[in-house]
């Protein structure tokens, strides 16, 4: 036995011309939970994928509580070893939970000559197993119809019953909402305390300080420095992400000009979700929206995009009434949006910049010349890190496929932005970057919604409300405590 | 981002009152159509529920059910495979054309009789090779390989028989298409067995279970230990085989090989799979589902020829019953079908 749950050492790993990981190294100390930090592309997801087996090392070794990794082929040795719970998941969806926990080692105990499975023992051993792990699945759900939430304790049960106690958690917090997320960390507290090991992956600096001892941090493929979290301020670990010193330079607005002049105006709004919302907005004001995934932020912010149809109420742009469930008339009228899931709704991953930066402005007739040269310009005016226009998005990180969403939003100079989750899944400098817009964009007299419940979305906002289930419970303005924001979107406040 | 200051929240409790679940019950769904079927064709026909009437209703089914089979293992996996229906005419046609002399328009091998089995289906097994080589090894598109060789197939059994049926057939492939066993015609038996075993098989094999982790989620399949590629290539070359088969059935029933057997048949092998479950992403459904699939086409059919609807109008029920069904099933299970 080692003092080590999984060492990495001298791990170089290239792919074509780009140089993925460079003679890095990783010690994860057994019982710990290790956070890896790092900005899109710093390697993080190709340390990940040679720590299960998936990928070899071009050079360097890997070992697991002082065994050498198995030969690549034996899968079965690897997932002894080590288990990961990805940001996609590793389920089958149609399948139930209980044959998914024993997926591909079912249990072999039916029939007289043994060698059939058994569906009775198999859901036995899959509730023995969801109970023993305090996971409030019935095993004979189908994994399809479970929150994400519930999808991962799933993944992660599965993981612990093949006999591994090095579990890698690659962002699970991305999909989660608040108390979910405090669930999934009580829950990594108490397997810890039974003498699991966690590395743990997230772009929210805030988690790796609440949960995680020690914190590795890799910058463009390099190791960059290993430290006890307590001893790594949150300013160092920006500085060492990004390779520059000081915080988040997020641009507060508290000095942009303000206007009486109205742009967008929501009266007694109410649709899936949510009901009986009214607010305007006013040239240049930026007003946040804050609330559990549950409170109908969501909802309510693709219903004045036009994604969906309300079922009462108005939404006007300077005055004149928009068409409610119709996106081309929200464009039309001047409501931009960058959707909720870049992903799903905001590109088309094949297809190039500049096609997707025009996508909801090309009229009839798309001129190539003049696509690529808007491609050009969203390229420089957003800083986008590309190639050229005719790029395909797919291959851009995170951070920068954000921006191409931006520009669409941007495209048509619209007058009302929705800005949903504008900064999910980016690296702290594309975050600037990305609200850094948002703060210009205000300047020059439009108005934005930004929908999310990261706070520094929120700083940029010059009133943030606050949804709980279905309505807005509370409005803060400029200066709020984070506390007190974070408690009413817990419905925690006493109204 | 988090909360610090939130109360742990215990872990929501599972739904403790279990809502009917009608895709749960998905591959049970035609079983109350069929009997509905059963029904309306012995009102409108006093014959219907006679055994000769249903019997003849299963043989005829019977080399459709094969295919359906074969298809239905291969949507699981999350393939498709077009070129089932011209190795049901190929299979028969190249195996007799070795066997038969060049008067009886053979290809003047020589080949012994009782070859004409095992020739066979080994014709099907270097189909089945040959799609899962090129769809897995060459990393070509399913669709269009099979597209390919169901165009491929069909042209080289014309050019073999020169656009001519073949009428000199073994002995053996006469017995399986005409002998009965037990009362019932061996064609519906082997049916019986060969999906007794795929449902077998399905539900209580680990091997079977891997179709559906395959065709639900690959990666998670690679990552659980399953030999993916290998498992896809079995199953591609098991549906070949199968198809071989009904071949081999519709050759002896009726005494020779036609240039277009099998031709058009695929249309309704997706449609009796799709009507009867299998979803066409893959990871769906079951092969009791498809069966039954298969049943409904042939009971519609067998109840329109009763009535003498002409046999055109019989196609075009087809195509409207499949629709029908996807109505049925989309409004059921509230899901948008893609």
């Amino acid at each position: 036995m080692s003092d080590f749950a999984a060492v990495a050492r001298g791990v170089t790993k290239r792919f074509g011309r780009t140089l993925a990981l460079d003679d890095v190294s990783i010690e994860i100390r057994a019982g710990e939970s290790h956070a890896l930090v790092g900005r899109n592309g710093a390697g993080k997801s190709t340390l990940v994928s040679i720590l299960t087996g998936m990928q070899v090392p071009d050079t360097g070794e890997v070992s697991f509580f002082g065994e050498p990794a198995p030969p690549v082929a034996d899968r079965a040795a690897w997932r002894r070893h080590v288990a990961c719970v990805y940001q996609k998941s590793t389920v089958v969806p149609e399948l139930s939970v209980a044959e998914n926990l024993f997926i591909n080692r079912q249990d072999l105990g039916g029939g007289t000559f043994g060698g059939l499975i058994s569906w009775k023992k198999l859901r036995a051993e899959a509730s023995a197993l969801l109970e023993t792990y305090d996971v409030a699945v019935r095993p004979d759900e189908l994994v399809s119809a479970l929150t994400v939430e519930q999808r991962q304790l799933v993944e992660i049960a599965r993981a612990l019953s093949i006999g591994s106690r090095f579990v890698i958690l690659d962002e699970p917090t991305a999909q989660l909402d608040g108390p979910a997320i405090e669930r999934l960390f009580d829950r990594m507290r108490s397997l810890q305390d039974r003498g699991v090991t966690f590395l743990f992956i997230s772009h929210h600096l805030q988690e790796v300080y609440e949960v995680c001892q020690t914190v590795t941090v890799y910058r463009d493929a390099r190791h960059i420095v290993t430290a006890p979290v307590a001893e790594m301020s949150k300013p160092d670990l920006i500085e060492a992400m990004t390779g520059e010193a000081g915080g988040l330079n997020v641009p507060s607005g508290d000095d942009r000009p303000s206007s009486v002049e109205e742009v967008l105006k929501v009266s007694s709004l109410s649709g899936e979700s949510f009901s009986d919302i009214s607010l305007s907005a006013t040239r240049g004001e930026v007003i946040g929206l804050a609330g559990s995934a549950s409170s109908g932020k969501h909802e309510f912010a693709e219903t004045v995009y036009g994604l969906r149809k309300p079922s009462v109420g108005t939404i006007s742009v300077n005055g004149a009434v928009v068409r409610g469930g119709d996106v081309p008339a929200a464009l039309k009228a001047g409501i931009g949006c960058v959707p909720r899931d870049r992903h799903h709704q905001g590109l088309v991953l094949d297809l190039s910049i500049a096609e997707n930066a025009t996508m909801s402005t090309a009229g009839s007739f798309v001129w190539p010349s003049a696509q690529r040269s808007a491609g050009s310009t969203a390229i420089a005016s957003y800083d986008v890190k590309a190639a050229g226009p005719d790029q395909p998005v797919s291959d851009l990180s995170g951070g920068n496929q954000q921006k191409v969403v931006m520009a669409r939003a941007l495209a048509g100079d619209p007058s009302v932005l929705v800005l949903i989750n504008p900064t999910a899944g980016v690296d702290v400098k594309s975050k600037e970057s990305l609200l850094g817009v948002v703060d210009a964009q205000a300047r020059r007299g439009k108005a934005a919604i930004v929908v999310s419940d990261e706070l520094d979305d929120l700083r940029v906002c010059d009133r943030v409300l606050v949804m709980f289930h279905g309505s807005v419970v509370r409005e803060f303005s400029r200066g709020w405590r984070d506390q007190e924001l974070i408690a009413a979107i817990e419905g925690m406040s006493s109204e | 981002m988090t909360k610090a200051m939130t109360p742990p929240v215990p872990a929501p409790a599972p739904p403790g009152k279990q809502k009917f679940q009608f895709a749960r019950y998905q591959d049970l769904a035609l079983v109350p159509v069929i009997i509905i079927l059963l029904v309306i064709g012995a009102i409108l026909s006093p014959i219907f529920l006679t055994p000769g009437n249903l019997i003849a209703v299963l043989t005829q089914q019977s080399e459709l059910s094969l295919l359906v089979l074969g298809q239905a293992m291969i949507l699981i996996v999350g393939k498709m495979d077009l070129s089932l229906e011209s190795t049901v005419g190929l299979a028969p046609a190249l195996a007799v054309a070795l066997i038969i002399p060049a008067a009886s328009g053979g290809l003047d091998v020589g080949l012994p009789a009782w070859m004409a089995l095992p020739l066979c289906l080994l014709i099907g097994v270097l189909i089945g090779g040959l799609n899962g080589f090129l769809i897995l090894k060459v990393g070509l598109s399913g669709f269009m390989v099979t597209l390919g060789m169901l165009t491929m197939l069909r042209g080289l059994q014309l050019a073999i028989t020169e656009g001519k049926s073949l009428i000199d057939v073994p002995e053996s492939f006469l017995y399986l298409g005409s002998t009965t066993w037990l009362g019932l015609p061996a064609a519906v038996w082997i049916c019986i067995v060969c999906y007794a075993a795929g449902i077998f098989v399905l539900k209580y094999l680990r091997a079977g279970r891997s179709l559906y982790a395959i065709g639900g989620n690959s990666e998670a399949a690679r990552a659980a230990g399953i030999r993916v590629d290998r498992v896809v290539w079995l199953v591609l070359i098991i549906g070949s085989v199968l198809a071989v088969v009904a071949g081999i059935l519709m050759t002896g029933r009726l005494g020779s090989v036609a240039a277009t057997q099998g031709e058009g048949m695929i249309f309704q092998v997706f449609a009796a799979a799709v009507i009867g479950g299998i979803s066409l992403q893959g990871g769906k459904g079951t092969l009791f589902g498809a069966l039954s699939g298969v049943l409904m086409l042939g009971l519609v059919e067998q109840i329109l020829r009763l009535q003498g609807v002409s046999g055109f109008y019989i196609k075009a029920s087809y195509g409207a019953v499949i629709i029908l069904a996807l109505i049925v099933t989309r409004f059921a299970t509230g899901q948008k079908q893609e």
